[in-house]
C-alpha cells in the first residue's frame, strides 16, 4: 500500500487530528453542516422514491408550524423532552448514566394521579401543586433505587435504570387494568379523569398547550444556573471529566451519584405529572411516546447545556410532528419518517466530531 | 566505513510544534551514541521516525549507506533496528517466552525459543526465567525481557529510550555492562536520555537536542556536565540555594504504622509504614517505581481513607479518616505525579482548575462559584510561578508538562499548607522548570512548612532533601540523613537488601538484577 501511494506521488490524503482547542466556529457551524447534509442526502433519497424533495422537506419541517395548532403541539411535545433532558444533563455531566427516565416519568405520573384521584383535596387549589410534588417524589424514589445500588453495591446504573423502566411500565399496566381502573369507564384500561383542579389550564380551549410550559422554562433556567454557575455543578462535572481529579480534590463521588440520579428522576417524574395533568387527563397503559428515551438524544444534541437542550427539544419535537405530517399529507409510510429522523440525528452527532477534531490534508511525497 | 545509521535533515512537525527541525546525525558500527535533551526536545519523535513508528515530513534515513524508504517497524526490524520503549509492551498474563514468541517471525516453537532465551540472557548477563509469568516480574526484569527480545533478533542497531528511569543505581551499572558488551560485538546503540552522568559514563558520542534542533555534537567523556547542560538548556542552570533551618518542635505530619491493602492485584500493599516530617525540612522518599509510592501518596493525601484515623496525623490531629478535601482544609497540600486528569482537569481552563482546590480561598459564595475570583487567583499563580500560558483562560491540556506542574505547585502552595506532599515533582518537566520547582520547595520548607517529596530520581532527592526514606515492597526504611548517607546505601535499600524481614511474596518480585 505504501508503494502504491508513492507511485501516485501527489495523491492527497487526509489525516484526522485532535484540535489543540475546541473550535468555537465549528461549534456554531456543526448544526448547519448537519442540516445541509441531511437536506442533500434526503433529497436524493426522496427523489429515488419518486417524491418531490422540496415538497417533502416543506411538509416535514415547515408545514407543521404554519398553524396555531401546529405551534401548540410543537411546544407541548418539546416541553417534556426539554424538562427531562435538563435533569439528565446534570447526571450525564458527572458520568451518571440514567437511561431509565421513561420509568421515572411513569412513576411520577402514577404518584401524581394517585394524589389527584384519591386524596381529599379534590376541590382545593392546592391539588395541582400537591400532584406536582407527588410526581417529583415518585420519579425521585424510582431513581433512588439505582442510586442506592450504585452507591452501596457498585451496580451499573445503566442496567438498573433501564430494567426499572420495564417494571414501572408493568406497575402502570397493573394499576390501570386492576385497582385503579375507572369503574365507569366501560372496562377500558384507564383511570377516571382527573378533577379540574388537578389539571393545568390551557391558553386556548381550541389547543392543548397548557401552563405547565412555564415550569419547564423555570427548570431550564435553574439547570443553567446549576451547571454553569454553582459550585456543586462544577464539582459534579469535574467528577465526569476527570474522576481522579475529583478524588484528588476530595469531591464526593457518592454525592454525584445521588444528585445526578435524583435530579433526573425528579425532572422525569415532574414531566410525567405534567403529561397526566395536561394533555392526557388520566392514566392509561401508554402514557408516553418514549419521551424518557428521546430526552437522552435531546440532552446530547444540546451538548448537555441547558440552552442547547431547549433547541434540541424543539428539533426533536418538530421531527415527531414532521413525521406525522408527511404521513398525513403525502401518505409516506412512518418508517420513511424514521429513516429521515435517524439521518438528521446521525449527521448532527457526527458533525459534533468536527468541534474537537479536524481533517488535515497531507501530500504524499515520492522518495 | 559507512555509518550504521545516518540521518540527513530530518524534520517533523505536529500542529503547533516543530518536533524535529533539520536534524542530522550519524552512528558508526559499534558506537554508543547518546541523544541528549530535555523532555520535549524532540528525542522520542526522532526515535519513532528512525524506528518507523511515524514518518518524517522531510529528510532521509540511510542504513549502512543505503537509503531507507518510508518504512514501518517491520522494515526496521528487517534492517536490524530494534527498539526498547520506555513503556514496555508485554502481556502480563502470559509467560516470558510466550511474550517473546509473539514478536518472532515464523512458526512458534516455544521449547526451542526458551532455550535460546536462556542462552542469550546468560551470554549478556541478563538472567531471566523464560517460564515465569510477566505479572510476577519486577520492572527491571521486564526491561530485561524487552532487551532479550531485541537481542534474539541479533540487531545491528539497538535504540533504548530512557532505559534507566525504572532502575536502581546498581541495576543501571549492570545494564551498562551489557550495553558495552554489545557495542564490543559491533552492535550500535542509540541511547536516549536526559541524565548527564549516565551519558558521560556510557556513551562515546552525544548529539544534543533543544527545541527540536541539534545544538551540539560532542564527546561526552571529555565534556563536563555543565557544558552538556548548557547545550541542553541553552543557559547555565541556577545554583540551588539550600540554607540550613530551624526545625519545628513537633512533627507537622506523621504517619505511624500504616498498613493498607493494595486496591488491585498489580498494586503494592503498604506494610506498617512510619514517617515524620518536621516544619522546616524536606523529607524525601526514594524507591524504584511501583514499590508502594502511589499507595502511600494516596493514603497521605486522603484519596484513600486509611484503616484508622490515627494512621496519619497532621499537627496532632488524626486525619486518616478524612477525604482529600477535608485534609486540605486542615492544611495538607498535595501535588500528584499525574498532572493531567488528577492534579488538573485537562479540558478545563486554568481558572476553572484553580477552583479545583483553591475554592476554599473565598471563591464560593451561597453555593455559587465566583469565576472572577478564580480568574484572579489563576492570573496570580501564573505571574508568581512564571507559568507560560495564554492567561487564565488557557486550557490545562494545552500547557507543557513543566508549565502545568508550575501552575499546580503554585496553586497548592498559595493555599498555604502546613505540610506539602509532592509526588515526582519534576517528572517530564524540563530542566529550567525543574530547577524552579525545586527552589520553590526549598523556599517553602525554609519558611517553616514541612515538605515531603516522593521521587524516583536520586539525584533530585540528594539535591534538595534533608532526610531520605527508602520505600521497597511497600515497606519504608529508617530515615537517613542526607549528610550521612550516599547513593550506594540508598540504592541498596531500594533493592530491598537493607530490609530485615522477608515477607511472603516478595521473593517472586525480587530485584536480583541489582546484585
Amino acid at each position: 500500500m505504501i508503494l502504491a501511494q508513492q507511485q501516485r506521488a501527489l495523491t492527497m490524503l487526509f489525516k484526522i487530528e485532535a484540535r489543540p482547542e475546541p473550535s468555537r466556529q465549528m461549534a456554531l457551524a456543526a448544526p448547519l453542516i448537519a442540516t445541509g447534509l441531511t437536506i442533500v442526502i434526503s433529497s436524493i433519497f426522496f427523489l429515488t422514491l419518486g417524491l418531490n424533495p422540496f415538497l417533502t422537506l416543506y411538509t416535514f419541517f415547515v408545514e407543521p408550524l404554519t398553524t396555531k395548532n401546529g405551534l401548540s403541539e410543537w411546544l407541548l411535545k418539546a416541553s417534556p423532552l426539554i424538562l427531562i433532558a435538563c435533569g439528565l444533563s446534570i447526571g450525564f455531566r458527572a458520568n451518571v448514566w440514567n437511561i431509565g427516565a421513561e420509568g421515572q416519568l411513569i412513576m411520577g405520573a402514577i404518584t401524581a394521579t394517585g394524589v389527584g384521584l384519591f386524596l381529599p383535596f379534590q376541590e382545593s387549589g392546592l391539588l395541582l401543586p400537591l400532584m406536582a410534588v407527588a410526581g417529583v417524589i415518585g420519579g425521585m424514589a424510582w431513581a433512588a433505587i439505582p442510586a442506592f445500588l450504585r452507591d452501596r453495591m457498585n451496580t451499573n446504573e445503566i442496567l438498573v435504570t433501564l430494567m426499572l423502566t420495564y417494571i414501572a411500565a408493568l406497575v402502570l399496566s397493573w394499576l390501570v387494568h386492576g385497582p385503579w381502573r375507572d369503574p365507569e369507564g366501560f372496562n377500558f384500561p384507564q383511570t377516571a379523569l382527573l378533577p379540574n383542579q388537578g389539571m393545568f389550564g390551557v391558553f386556548d380551549y381550541a389547543y392543548r398547550l397548557n401552563t405547565s410550559i412555564f415550569i419547564t422554562g423555570v427548570v431550564v433556567v435553574l439547570t443553567w444556573v446549576f451547571t454553569e454557575r454553582s459550585f456543586l455543578g462544577y464539582k459534579m462535572s469535574v467528577g465526569g471529566a476527570a474522576p481522579s481529579a475529583a478524588r484528588f480534590a476530595g469531591f464526593s463521588s457518592s454525592a454525584s451519584i445521588w444528585i445526578g440520579l435524583l435530579a433526573s428522576g425528579a425532572a422525569a417524574g415532574l414531566a410525567g405529572m405534567m403529561e397526566v395533568a395536561g394533555p392526557l387527563g388520566q392514566l392509561s397503559p401508554q402514557i408516553s411516546p418514549g419521551y424518557g428515551f428521546a430526552a437522552i438524544i435531546v440532552a446530547f444534541i444540546g451538548r448537555l447545556n441547558a440552552i442547547g437542550i431547549v433547541l434540541g427539544g424543539l428539533l426533536l419535537s418538530l421531527l415527531y410532528l414532521g413525521g406525522e405530517s408527511v404521513q398525513l399529507s403525502l401518505g409516506l409510510p412512518s418508517s420513511i419518517a424514521l429513516i429521515f429522523q435517524g439521518m438528521l440525528l446521525f449527521f448532527l452527532l457526527a458533525s459534533n466530531f468536527l468541534i474537537n477534531f479536524r481533517f488535515r490534508k497531507i501530500a504524499m511525497r515520492a522518495h | 566505513m559507512a555509518p550504521r545509521l545516518e540521518l540527513r535533515g530530518i524534520s517533523k512537525s505536529y500542529p503547533g510544534v516543530i518536533a524535529n527541525d533539520n536534524i542530522s546525525l550519524s552512528v558508526l558500527p559499534g558506537e554508543i551514541h547518546a541523544v541528549l535533551g530535555e523532555n520535549g526536545a524532540g528525542k522520542s519523535t526522532l526515535m519513532k521516525i528512525i524506528y518507523g513508528a511515524t514518518h518524517a515530513d522531510e529528510g532521509e534515513i540511510r542504513c549502512d549507506g543505503k537509503l531507507v524508504p518510508e518504512h514501518g517497524p517491520a522494515v526496521s526490524r528487517e534492517l536490524g533496528i530494534e527498539m526498547v520503549y520506555q513503556h514496555f509492551a508485554l502481556f502480563e498474563s502470559i509467560s516470558v517466552v510466550e511474550n517473546i514468541a509473539l514478536s518472532m517471525p515464523g512458526k512458534m516453537d516455544l521449547d526451542g525459543l526458551a532455550l535460546r532465551v536462556r542462552e542469550v540472557s546468560e551470554r549478556y548477563g541478563l538472567p531471566i526465567d523464560p517460564d515465569r509469568l510477566v505479572l510476577t516480574l519486577s520492572v527491571g526484569e521486564r526491561q530485561r525481557v524487552e532487551i532479550v527480545r531485541c537481542l534474539l533478533r541479533e540487531p545491528k542497531l539497538l535504540i533504548l529510550d530512557e532505559p534507566t528511569s525504572v532502575l536502581t543505581p546498581q541495576a543501571v551499572q549492570k545494564l551498562f555492562e551489557t550495553l558495552r558488551q554489545l557495542s564490543d560485538e559491533g552492535c550500535s546503540i542509540l541511547y536516549i536520555s536526559h541524565k548527564l552522568d549516565e551519558v558521560r559514563d556510557l556513551c562515546q558520542t552525544a548529539t544534543v537536542l533543544r527545541n527540536g534542533q541539534v545544538t551540539g555534537e560532542t564527546d561526552p567523556r571529555k565534556a563536563t556536565s555543565a557544558e552538556l547542560a548548557r547545550m541542553m538548556v541553552g543557559s547555565d542552570l541556577p545554583e540551588m540555594m539550600v540554607e540550613s533551618s530551624e526545625l519545628s518542635n513537633a512533627p507537622i505530619l506523621s504517619v505511624s504504622n500504616l498498613t493498607l491493602e493494595a486496591e488491585s492485584v498489580t498494586g503494592t500493599s503498604l506494610k506498617s509504614i512510619s514517617l515524620e516530617a518536621y516544619g522546616g525540612e524536606i523529607v524525601g522518599i526514594a524507591g524504584v517505581s511501583g514499590n508502594g509510592q502511589g499507595e502511600l501518596a494516596a493514603a497521605i493525601s486522603g484519596e484513600r481513607i486509611t484503616n484508622a484515623a490515627e494512621d496519619v496525623v497532621l499537627e496532632g490531629r488524626p486525619i486518616g479518616h478524612l477525604d482529600a478535601g477535608k485534609r486540605r482544609d486542615l492544611g495538607l497540600g498535595f501535588v500528584p505525579e499525574e498532572r493531567l486528569g488528577r492534579g488538573a482537569v485537562p479540558p478545563y481552563e486554568l481558572s476553572e482548575n484553580a477552583l479545583l482546590t483553591a475554592h476554599r480561598k473565598g471563591m464560593v459564595k451561597h453555593g455559587m462559584a465566583n469565576r472572577k475570583k478564580a480568574r484572579e487567583f489563576a492570573s496570580h499563580v501564573i505571574d508568581k510561578y512564571k507559568v507560560k500560558a495564554n492567561g487564565p483562560e488557557a486550557k490545562a491540556h494545552g500547557l507543557s508538562g513543566g508549565n502545568l506542574q508550575k501552575f499546580i505547585v503554585g496553586r497548592e502552595i498559595e493555599l498555604d499548607p502546613r505540610a506539602l506532599l509532592i509526588s515526582q515533582p519534576t517528572w517530564g518537566v524540563d530542566v529550567g522548570a525543574a530547577a524552579h520547582v525545586r527552589q520553590t520547595l526549598i523556599d517553602i520548607s525554609r519558611s517553616g512548612q514541612a515538605v515531603i517529596v516522593i521521587s524516583e530520581e536520586l539525584e533530585e532527592l540528594f539535591e534538595i532533601c534533608d532526610r531520605i526514606y527508602v520505600i521497597c515492597h511497600g515497606k519504608l526504611s529508617q530515615s537517613l540523613n542526607r549528610a550521612e548517607t550516599n547513593v550506594e546505601e540508598v540504592g541498596l535499600l531500594m533493592t530491598g537488601i537493607g530490609s530485615q524481614t522477608n515477607d511472603s511474596g516478595s521473593t517472586t518480585e525480587g530485584f536480583d538484577y541489582a546484585v
